[in-house]
């Protein structure tokens, strides 16, 4: 059992964890995710590594609820536990490979969309930890969304913040704070790092390819063990099949095939929206809704 | 008397109800059909069955126990050779091995060895005979990575010997393909896997499940650092592989492993898992060996037609002869001689159906079997919506390219001496899937007690 020290709502449906997890932080690095599973009959689920504390023996964690079994997972608490968790998983970002003082002289950009700002966030602390300031956009639906800004604007050089309703920051998506920041404030960028939802992952890039800017992002596709066992997580990557799982998460954005990913997370809707409804429904569900046959 | 020249009969689910069930298809021997069984046995001087076992189980002995009704000795003259004879009566190729080469397959049905054998193991298993742990201690550290049928016969054997051994276990739960891959009505899980695993516990062996070596910790790490004085490796051949045709990214199409371990390990079956997986309504399942019987009867099982697509004819099916016989007598349908060519999508990227091209059989190729060439001209379309992959398995690099000296031959196995494990790097022993690729469970087995073998001379003479 993996035991959770800490566990905080962010916003309505964001979470933060701590969980006791001694072989995931031995060698974790930033980039790479674990996998949880609840209970025995929980689902694995894969989460970035957020931040860790190797003489703790501790990892964080920063979920959102979309679905039946990440809803679970936000029930527990401090003191309660978990059944599984294995890491780390997926390979380090590339960054961290790189000496020091060729990253001083890149100018950075790192984007982080919704729960994207987790991931995001160990990579921006590790460049501060190494004295290297960088650009941080956090964006989200509206204000109380947001997450990560105080611990964001600690190891960020510039914090910037996009929201789509204006409630905070720049008043639009963080494609258009990219574009703003880049041509009307003259700032310049020789790399960046974008991760949220595939849909904004793939405008960004859109985007970036057109101001020249190499980028980064990290996929999110469906997995099942994490290690290259199942193909559940491939993709197409410069016209090549690439398991996300153990050749990423982490690609050049400019190659992935998004359309592609975006239809590939959909493999399992149905079957999850049955699942959602059994959880939400509880012990009413047992009549069925007319398409699941109820407990079947 | 049984007849000299027919099997006695064993009682199975009838196939139109375990069609739609995941309980064990084949029911198994009672005392009575067990005894009847072993008076057919010639007790021959010189058993050409015990050549046809890989680990040289005394056949003729254990059979000749059966007869005398001491079914504890006939599990004692197993368990000489054999630590897994519950998995392996059920799963092995008989038909290629043991009972393959039985005198009496010449003019009649050879003696049903494996379905004795098993027996012998329930029985076993139902009156608690159980292992202990030996007194005397080595004094020395053994880790075992991977708790496939490789890892866990050599963690027990080293066990046994009087050393400390931990198996690491990337995924959740202990047993490899045992528990992923091959399905609950082939191989009860409760009953005679956790039984398994249970025992090797009980002599002492410690399994650690969610730690990736290679991730977690390293092989060099575990030696240099975690005061291991040895390392077996036994992580199998778990890496599934693709066609590389048109539409293979579809919705819809999945790996023989993935749709496996949805079902077995993680339970999708049961209402009661969180888990999902896609129920097709007309499932194609492409291949011929045992993944592909697995895969198809489970698609089955969860409520689809299904059909296998197989390149060569029905005599070069790599499968097991009985579950070929077993997935015919429930309804799959095999396509044999046709290799897909292109997997046919719907505008929101669904299968919609799989285009196949038919094929003959030319001059034999490297591996004797004769080689399928393309009829051109004859493709055509088979209507399904989902379309599963179990075109064979490699083993995954993620050992071998973190770990500083050890050797892989062309297709990424570990280099490792048959005889005793031994690999290119000092201290560290495999076996198994990872050394041979795809093989079967007793080849496993033989491997792990081979490097058992090998582990305990090689502390011995440090
Ligand atoms: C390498 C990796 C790292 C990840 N890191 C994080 C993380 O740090 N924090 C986090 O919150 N999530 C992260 N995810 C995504 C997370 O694993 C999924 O959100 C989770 O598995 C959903 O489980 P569920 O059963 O609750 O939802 P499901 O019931 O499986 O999904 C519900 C619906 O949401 C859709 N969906 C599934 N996953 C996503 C997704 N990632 N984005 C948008 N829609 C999706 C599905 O298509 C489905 O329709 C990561 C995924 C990967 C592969
Ligand atoms: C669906 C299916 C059906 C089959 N049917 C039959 C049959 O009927 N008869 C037969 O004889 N054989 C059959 N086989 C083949 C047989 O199961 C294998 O040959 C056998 O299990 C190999 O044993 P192993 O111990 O080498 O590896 P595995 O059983 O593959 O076990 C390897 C274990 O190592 C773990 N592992 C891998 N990498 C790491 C790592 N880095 N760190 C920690 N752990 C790791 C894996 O998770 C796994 O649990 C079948 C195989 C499949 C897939
Ligand atoms: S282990 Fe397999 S090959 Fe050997 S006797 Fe038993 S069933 Fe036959
Ligand atoms: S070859 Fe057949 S008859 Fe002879 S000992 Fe073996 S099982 Fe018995
Ligand atoms: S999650 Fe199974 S191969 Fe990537």
């Amino acid at each position: 059992m993996y035991k959770i020290l800490e566990a905080r709502q962010l916003s309505e449906k964001n979470f933060l964890m701590v969980v006791e997890a001694k072989w995931v932080v031995r060698a974790c690095q930033p980039g790479q995710f674990l996998i949880v599973k609840t209970d025995e009959e929980g689902e694995r689920i894969p989460l970035t590594i957020c931040d860790y504390d190797r003489e703790a023996g501790t990892v964080t964690i920063v979920f959102q609820t979309v679905g039946a079994s990440t809803t679970k997972m936000a029930r527990l608490k401090a003191g309660d536990s978990f059944m599984d968790v294995t890491g780390p998983l997926g390979r380090p970002s590339n960054l961290i490979d790189m000496a020091p003082e060729e990253l001083r002289r890149k100018k950075m950009l790192f984007v982080g969309g919704g729960v994207g700002a987790a991931p995001v966030y160990p990579q921006v602390k590790w460049m501060h930890e190494h004295g290297i300031d960088v650009d941080v956009i956090i964006g989200a639906k509206s204000k109380d969304l947001l997450m990560l800004e105080d611990e964001m604007r600690a190891a960020a050089g510039n914090l910037y913040i996009a929201t789509d309703d204006g409630s905070c920051g720049y008043h639009g998506m963080v494609t258009g704070l990219i574009e703003k920041l880049v041509k009307e404030d003259g700032r310049h960028y020789d790399h960046c790092v974008a991760i949220g939802p595939v849909i904004m992952m793939k405008f960004v890039c859109k985007l970036t390819k057109e101001l020249g800017i190499p980028t980064v992002v990290s996929m999110n596709p469906i997995m099942v063990d994490g290690t290259g066992m199942c193909g559940a997580c491939r993709l197409i990557v410069g016209g090549e099949v690439k398991f996300a799982c153990v050749d990423g998460p982490e690609f050049d954005g400019h190659k992935v095939d998004f359309d592609l990913a975006m239809e590939r997370q959909k493999t399992y809707k149905t079957e999850e929206g049955r699942a959602m409804l059994a959880l939400q429904e509880g012990d009413t569900h047992h009549g069925g809704c007319g398409m699941c046959g109820g407990d079947r | 008397m049984a007849d000299r020249m027919k099997k006695v009969p064993v009682r199975e689910q009838d196939p139109a109800v375990r069609a739609k069930n995941f309980d064990e298809v084949c029911l198994g021997y009672n005392d009575e059909e067990a005894a009847e069984e072993s008076t057919r046995c010639l007790n021959c001087k010189n058993p050409r069955c015990v050549g046809g076992c890989p680990v040289g189980i005394n056949i003729p002995g254990f059979i000749a126990m059966i007869k005398e009704g001491d079914i504890a000795a006939a599990a004692g003259v197993i368990a000489e050779s054999s630590s897994l004879p519950a998995v392996c009566g059920r799963v092995c190729p008989q038909e290629s091995q043991c009972e393959g080469q039985c005198i009496l397959g010449i003019k009649g049905e050879p003696v049903s060895i494996g379905k004795m054998e098993r027996y012998v193991a329930d029985w076993a298993r139902e009156h608690g005979v159980s292992p202990q742990p030996p007194k005397e201690r080595r004094g020395k550290k053994v880790a075992v990575i991977g708790s496939g049928p490789a890892g866990l016969t050599c963690a027990g054997d080293l066990a046994k010997m009087g050393y400390d051994v931990k198996i690491f276990e990337a995924l959740h739960e202990a047993g490899g393909v045992l528990v992923y891959g091959i399905p609950e009505f082939r191989l009860p899980k409760k009953t005679v896997v956790a039984h398994e695993v249970e025992n090797v516990k009980k002599l002492g062996v410690e399994i650690e499940t969610n730690v990736i070596i290679g991730k977690s910790v390293t092989v060099d790490e575990l030696l240099n650092d975690e005061g291991f004085d040895a390392v077996f490796i036994g992580s199998g051949a778990g890496l599934p592989r693709f066609m590389g045709i048109p539409g293979e990214q579809a919705n819809g199409v999945f790996s023989a492993n993935e749709f496996l371990t949805r079902n077995n390990l993680m339970k999708a079956f049961r209402d009661d898992y969180d888990t999902p997986i896609h129920r097709g309504k007309k499932v194609a399942v492409v291949g011929g060996g045992n993944v592909a019987m697995d895969a198809a009867r489970t698609a089955l099982r969860l409520g689809a037609k299904t059909y296998i697509v197989y390149r060569r004819s029905e005599a070069e099916l790599p499968a097991r002869a009985e579950e070929v016989h077993h997935a015919k007598e429930e309804g799959i349908e095999f396509h044999l001689l046709r290799n897909p060519v292109e997997v046919l999508t719907d505008e929101n990227g669904n299968v919609r159906g799989l285009k196949v091209i038919k094929m003959e059989l030319g001059e034999p190729d490297e591996s004797g079997r004769r080689r399928p060439i393309e009829v051109p001209g004859s493709e055509y379309e088979i209507d399904v919506d989902t379309v599963i992959m179990a075109l064979g398995t490699s083993p995954n690099p993620l050992i071998a390219s973190t770990t500083d000296g050890l050797d892989v031959n062309r297709k990424g196995c570990i280099i490792a001496k048959e005889e005793n494990g031994q690999s290119s790097k000092e201290g560290v022993f495999a076996g198994g899937d990872a050394v041979t690729g795809a093989a079967t469970v007793i080849l496993a087995m033989g491997a792990g007690k081979a490097a058992a073998k090998g582990i305990d001379e090689y502390l011995r003479s440090r």
